[in-house]
């Protein structure tokens, strides 16, 4: 027995995608709502202990490389797992985790039980393509992964209650299919030119190969088509209809998860293969993506503002928060990177948890308007009060997980001499001000309507995950050393700053 | 200019830009998902003669052959084939839905019929 304990250890980067993959195929057998939940559930917390055990393992011990089949690198296929995707991956099976345990309860009121197991499926089938793509060493596998978690994720959000699921569903599917495609096709120009499709391998073929045209059109087609997925501004089209009209936790899941991939790709691609030199020095990569990071902020923020649907303001609000990621990125130096993999992080908590929120809201009061929020500070006390703990977070004040990042920024914007965009930076936090607040008025502020009917408090089962996520953004807003730590020493591994 | 011997990539490119006209131009959802499918299948035409070297045959080891064509970009196309068809099948499964819910296929009149919905 010692022995196969052992190698289970030793083969926990391919577990992270095998057993999530296998489940998704027995949550189709079982058939049974409760049954595939509880097995969706174990898998999801599986995975997240599993990420944990490889980050603390990437820590103590350096980069971890495995070997899928035995074929070594650069010949098989390589999962090679570094501080930068170990913290992603612990985010996407964490997320993972917290939002199908809220599931049970909330998806109830807005998908037929029948249809349950055939849902859990889809979701796990998504995390393994998150997963996969987060660790793998291989270009190839990045975008078989990619569309293993799009096809899954446009059959989670058809799933909403109306109609206009189906046509998000149907726009974010052209939009996707047309991101993955031109990755498709950056990676193809990528081989043709090196002859290799393993990460570590293609950077050191491309260093010898020095900057070519079709190097360049490989940048400029893996750029775009990262971008639409990560819905950078004006690419972002297919969010808001997607995040609005999926089902409450599918949105919490995506909202977390799919974007922040997209940009763990795009930071891959453009650090670790293409290397600072040939996309910021030649290519001059930073002054495009800045400019639309800082529209992004701004126009994400504004609009945001003028929502009467609560779910979709805080779609356009990701729009918005993606601006401060990619803000992070192209600044090209080690603060700026760090703040954009804090933000990252952090992101993913405070989304997933408003998310959630929202979708206590929808459970008990049938509708996320803002005008059914009215009076429900006293009538849903705790999950108001998450809703205000995870706005405030957004807006950056501290103690909160908002403020470190919007810290790091900040910080990196004034030491690269740019303070221009460090005032930018401040002036879009008041914005997400103004559109948390209008929230926090109509429920604190004016009286539900006499007529209401009366509502009960939210269910135990989506209160627990809320507020497990709300501790998240408050722990993690104090002690910095595992968030901010990690992200920056993954910051100078990407830069190569030692 | 034009050199002959880039020709495929003229073709690849010509087909391409087809692909992607039809799916922006196009109101039809069943035309946008052609479209589409021809823009999958250009990126899978271009890996496909990627690989391919003039005068190469079937990498098959035997002493009579020396020059053998690179074998990793087809059979990566397996895997793409098998995403556009996943992804085709996905798509057509739900302009069927579509169709129910809204009983038409085009795209501005599904916008007129959210319009109406939202106010």
């Amino acid at each position: 027995m010692h022995g196969s304990g052992l190698s289970i250890s030793a083969h926990l980067p391919a577990l992270q995608i095998a057993v999530p993959l296998l489940s998704a195929v027995i949550c189709v057998l079982i058939r049974k709502a409760r049954a595939a939940w509880l097995l969706a559930t174990t898998v999801a917390w599986a995975a997240f202990a599993g990420a944990c055990v490889l980050l603390n393992r990437v820590i103590l011990h350096g980069t971890i490389s495995y070997e899928q089949g035995g074929w070594s690198p650069p010949w098989g296929i390589e999962l090679r797992i570094d501080l930068f995707n170990a913290l992603v991956l612990i985010i996407v099976t964490g997320i993972c985790a917290v939002v199908i345990s809220a599931s049970l309860t909330s998806l109830s009121m807005e998908v037929p039980e029948k249809r349950h197991n055939l849902f859990y499926a889809a979701f796990l089938l998504c995390m393994t393509g998150l997963a996969g793509m987060t660790i793998t060493g291989d270009v190839f596998n990045i975008f078989v992964f990619l569309e293993i978690s799009s096809l899954s994720s446009y059959a989670l959000i058809s799933q909403g209650a109306t109609r206009r699921a189906l046509t998000s569903s149907i726009q974010y599917l052209v939009m996707g299919t047309i991101g993955g495609t031109l990755l498709l096709l950056g990676i193809g120009m990528l081989y043709m030119v090196t002859g290799t499709l393993n990460i570590v391998d293609m950077a050191d073929q491309l260093a010898m190969v020095g900057p070519n045209r079709t190097v360049l059109v490989a940048l400029a087609c893996v750029t775009v088509g990262t971008s639409i997925k990560l819905a950078v501004f004006p690419l972002h089209i297919w969010l808001p209809n997607a995040y609005t009209y999926a089902p409450a936790i599918v949105t919490a899941f995506l909202a977390a998860t799919a974007t922040k991939v997209a940009f763990y790709v795009l930071a891959r691609f453009i650090f670790s293969i293409f290397g600072v030199e040939l996309a910021f020095e030649q290519m001059h990569l930073d002054r495009v993506l800045m400019p639309l990071a800082i529209v992004a902020m701004f126009a994400g923020s504004i609009v945001a503002i003028y929502q009467t649907d609560i779910k979709r303001m805080l779609a356009y609000s990701s729009v918005a928060q993606i601006g401060y990621m990619l803000l992070g990125l192209s600044m090209a130096t080690v603060p700026g990177l760090t703040g954009g993999i804090v933000h990252l992080f952090n992101h993913a908590l405070m989304k997933s948890g408003l998310f959630l929120v929202m979708a206590c809201v929808l459970f008990r009061v049938g509708s996320t308007h803002i005008d059914a929020m009215r009076g429900l500070g006293k009538r849903m006390p705790l999950t108001m009060a998450a809703f205000v703990i995870a706005g405030l977070s957004m807006i950056g004040v501290p103690l909160t997980v908002g403020f470190v990042s919007k810290w790091y920024l900040v910080s990196a914007a004034m030491e690269a001499g740019q303070w221009p965009v460090a005032v930018l930076i401040l002036l879009s936090s008041l914005l997400a001000v103004v559109y948390i607040w209008r929230v926090v008025e109509v429920a604190y502020f004016q009286e539900a309507p006499e007529d209401a009917p009366a509502v009960k408090k939210a269910p135990i089962g989506l209160l627990v995950p809320v507020w497990t996520l709300v501790f998240a953004i408050i722990f993690f807003g104090i002690f910095t050393s595992l968030s901010a730590g990690v992200a920056g020493d993954a910051a100078r591994m990407l830069l190569g700053a030692g | 200019m034009f050199d002959p011997g880039l020709f495929n990539y003229w073709i690849i490119m010509i087909l391409m830009m087809t692909g992607l006209y039809t799916v922006i131009v196009k109101g039809n959802l069943i035309k946008k998902v052609i479209g589409l499918g021809i823009f999958q299948v250009s990126v899978i035409m271009f890996f496909v003669s990627m690989g391919k070297v003039r005068g190469g045959t079937a990498p098959i080891a035997s002493e009579s052959f020396e020059v053998y064509s690179n074998p990793v970009p087809h059979v990566l196309m397996l895997t793409a084939i098998v995403v556009a068809v996943a992804t085709l099948a996905f798509a057509l499964a739900l302009i069927v839905r579509i169709k129910e819910a809204y009983d038409t296929i085009e795209e501005d009149e599904i916008r007129e019929l959210e319009a109406g919905e939202e106010g």
